[in-house]
């Protein structure tokens, strides 16, 4: 193309040009993200496993399993085995219970719970299957309890990452938006819950909420609640710290002005290109977040001082299996089973996060 | 430098602060008191009791008290009317954190004058572990890029952050004390009663130093200055050891901070597993005992072990670093 007709538009070649620049697709964000989280083999897969996993999780009564709480001492650690049977676990059932009757076999489930059991009782009848991972001292069935035990531990992750979001988020956002010296006071405020040893803050707070979780529960306010808050309430600062460095720099970036010049509208400016660009960290942030809690919660419940029974989560099945270990008999279902069960979720988690932060991280874009 | 110190100092006294006016009316705020939940006791007695440990004082005196160095007793200064010749209680500042509420004989000092050099051998010979596993590790995979090895370390080292070490605690113990009996079941006092829980408690650790060494690493490797020694014809080793390595392992000595106060919590569980008369197995049974002192005091003791590490770190980076200007943050 020579000098001359780089500047001579006529109205044909106008045309031409806009023409061709519509025929260039711009990749969003998100697109370009999942096509990186698809090339990513390893992330790829661990996600494939946690959405058959958590939808396996929510399922868990349509499953033919025993109830996690149902106690057989005659039964007690059995090694697993397979087979199965009209084994009449669910003796106390008649053909059509009532939801107090499963209430009374599980503990308090939710309307959702009552429905799929009936699905359950529906589809597979009386049929259940042998101890196929083994029971425990109480006989147990280790499989329903960890089936079970998976939902609590979701469900604990899942709330207390919501709360730390929420908080982080807010926080964050506000003292980005605010700078100045506000901004220094919030973010001197975080650093000082950063030097905080916090889990013993935490170990304090929910033994101070047990002893006194009867007056609670006259307000309505259950311990698991509390505890999704409490987690979540120590999560945050990470996230707070994130999502203001984040503000910030949109906050001062040029090409924000540039869409002002341009014209672009507040609302379009905010949902269109602000919160694109945090949601994306926060995604990533709330990948890493959610094992992190996943284990706290395991680890709170391991030392006793997380979920009560009669509800199971993994981490009272890991403490239940390593007080079973003694010289003389070794009940390795007990260990092992939950063990893996734990490890290959957390693991998952893990692989997703570290994938999403690869295709999602501007920083990484265009580059390998 | 002094002003980042006196700065430090500064967030330091209101970081202190603020933990124990936290956990002291936190605690406080319990309905049932330590001694309530047992058999009746005669009121008589009762009020006694609470007269010793100051319960019947108002809230804002208890908490002055605790603080210290004051000494409100009533019986006078510097206690002439303590029973049994005990030293009376002077409060935090002075370096006292009270009797212990549990243990009746005993100060929350000694308590933790004899647990805390039980966990700090454990956590020194952890930290070690963990750095000679991740360095090493680290490097190794930073060299090898791309290749199987460093494949497989970086899946290890995203299992060991992963995995929970109670988890890989009880598969160690089944396999190693039960099935192959080398090492004792549990206790505490010689070379092999340290191993497996060092081993667990590093682990975490190592896995993250291992990552950051070879990010650091690879950041370093590809700088120009390596390439300068290698074109004077440095032997490899000699540039990764000597050239490579002080860059590559900031981030490492940024992570110290967060990993000392990491294995603190980690001792809480696997000084539980391995029944080890530490620090973090009377944290626990204080929290369940509600031994507020106790629980109170380990808090205290640990928020200012990290807070003074991570300044020791940060001192430490600089020293590395010459770039990072302190005046700066």
């Amino acid at each position: 193309m020579d000098g001359k007709r780089r500047f001579d538009f006529g109205a044909g070649e106008l045309e031409r040009l806009a023409e061709e620049a519509r025929e260039f697709k711009g990749e969003s964000l998100w697109q370009d993200a999942w096509r990186r989280l698809r090339r990513n083999r390893f992330s790829w897969w661990a996600g494939v496993f946690l959405a058959i996993f958590m939808l396996g999780s929510f399922l868990a009564p349509v499953f033919p399993l025993r109830s996690p709480t149902e106690i057989r001492t005659e039964r007690a650690n059995l090694a697993p085995s397979f087979g199965g049977g009209d084994l009449n676990y669910l003796s106390e059932f008649k053909e059509d219970p009532t939801n107090d009757e499963l209430d009374r076999a599980y503990w308090d489930l939710s309307f959702i719970d009552h429905g799929l059991l009936r699905m359950r009782m529906a589809i597979f009848k009386r049929w259940q299957p042998d101890t196929i991972l083994g029971t425990d001292n109480l006989g147990r069935d280790i499989l329903s309890r960890i089936v079970w035990g998976s939902r609590t531990s979701i469900l604990v992750a899942l709330a207390a990452t919501l709360f730390s979001l929420l908080i982080g988020v807010t926080y964050g956002a506000f003292s980005g938006l605010m700078g100045g010296r506000i901004d220094n006071l919030m973010m001197r405020i975080v650093d000082i819950l950063y030097s905080i040893p916090f889990i013993f803050v935490v170990i304090f707070l929910i033994t101070f909420i047990g002893d006194r979780s009867t007056e609670l529960e006259d307000k309505g306010i259950d311990r698991e609640f509390v505890f999704y808050v409490v987690i979540g309430a120590v999560y945050w600062l990470t996230m707070a710290r994130v999502v203001r460095g984040q503000v910030l720099s949109l906050k001062n970036s040029e090409f924000i002005e540039a869409l002002r010049v341009m014209g672009a509208s507040t609302p379009r400016i905010l949902f269109a290109h602000v919160v694109p660009n945090i949601l994306s960290i926060v995604i990533v942030y709330l990948t890493l977040t959610i094992p992190a809690i996943m284990l706290f919660e395991a680890f709170l419940s391991f030392l006793g001082l997380g979920i009560e029974a009669p509800k199971v989560s993994w981490g009272t099945l890991a403490n239940d299996g390593t007080t079973a270990i003694n010289p003389l008999r070794i009940y390795w279902w007990l260990v092992v089973f939950p063990a893996a069960a734990m490890g290959s979720t957390l693991l998952a988690l893990n692989i997703l996060g570290d994938g999403l932060r690869d295709a999602l991280d501007p920083k990484m874009r265009g580059k390998d | 430098m002094i002003p980042f110190l006196a700065r430090r100092l500064m967030w330091f006294a209101i970081t202190l602060f603020t933990v124990m006016f936290v956990s002291f009316f936190l605690m406080r705020s319990v309905k049932g008191g330590p001694f309530d939940n047992e058999r009746q006791l005669d009121a008589g007695v009762q009020a006694t009791i609470e007269a010793e440990y100051h319960l019947d004082w108002p809230m804002w005196k208890q908490f002055a008290q605790y603080v210290g160095p004051l000494n409100l007793d009533d019986d006078g200064w510097f206690g002439e009317g303590e029973t049994e010749g005990s030293a009376p209680f002077t409060g935090v500042l002075s370096g006292d954190f009270g009797p212990s509420f549990r243990y009746r004989d005993f100060s929350v000092n000694d308590i933790i004058g004899q647990a805390l050099p039980i966990s700090m051998l454990l956590g020194i010979v952890s930290m070690m572990w963990a750095l000679a596993l991740g360095i090493s590790t680290g490097i190794a995979s930073a060299i090898r890029r791309g290749t199987g090895l460093d494949l497989s370390m970086r899946l290890a080292a995203t299992a060991g952050i992963a995995l929970p070490n109670f988890v890989i605690a009880s598969f160690l113990i089944i396999l190693f004390v039960f099935l192959v009996p080398l090492f004792p079941v549990a206790g505490w006092g010689r070379l092999e009663h340290m191993i497996l829980p060092g081993f667990c408690l590093g682990l975490v650790f190592a896995a993250y130093i291992s990552r950051l060494t070879r990010t650091g690493m690879l950041e370093a490797l590809s700088q120009d200055y390596i390439r300068t020694a290698h074109a004077k014809g440095l032997a490899p080793r000699t540039v990764i050891m000597r050239h490579a390595l002080k860059g590559g392992l900031l981030p490492v000595v940024s992570y110290l901070g967060p990993a000392t106060a990491g294995i603190l919590t980690g001792s809480l569980v696997i000084e539980r597993i391995f029944f080890i008369p530490g620090l973090g197995s009377h944290f626990v049974n204080s929290a369940s005992n509600r031994d507020y002192t106790l629980a109170m005091g380990v808090t205290i003791l640990y928020t200012v072990l990290v807070y003074g590490l991570n300044t020791v770190v940060d001192l430490a980076y600089t020293l590395l670093d010459p770039r990072i200007d302190l005046s700066e943050s």
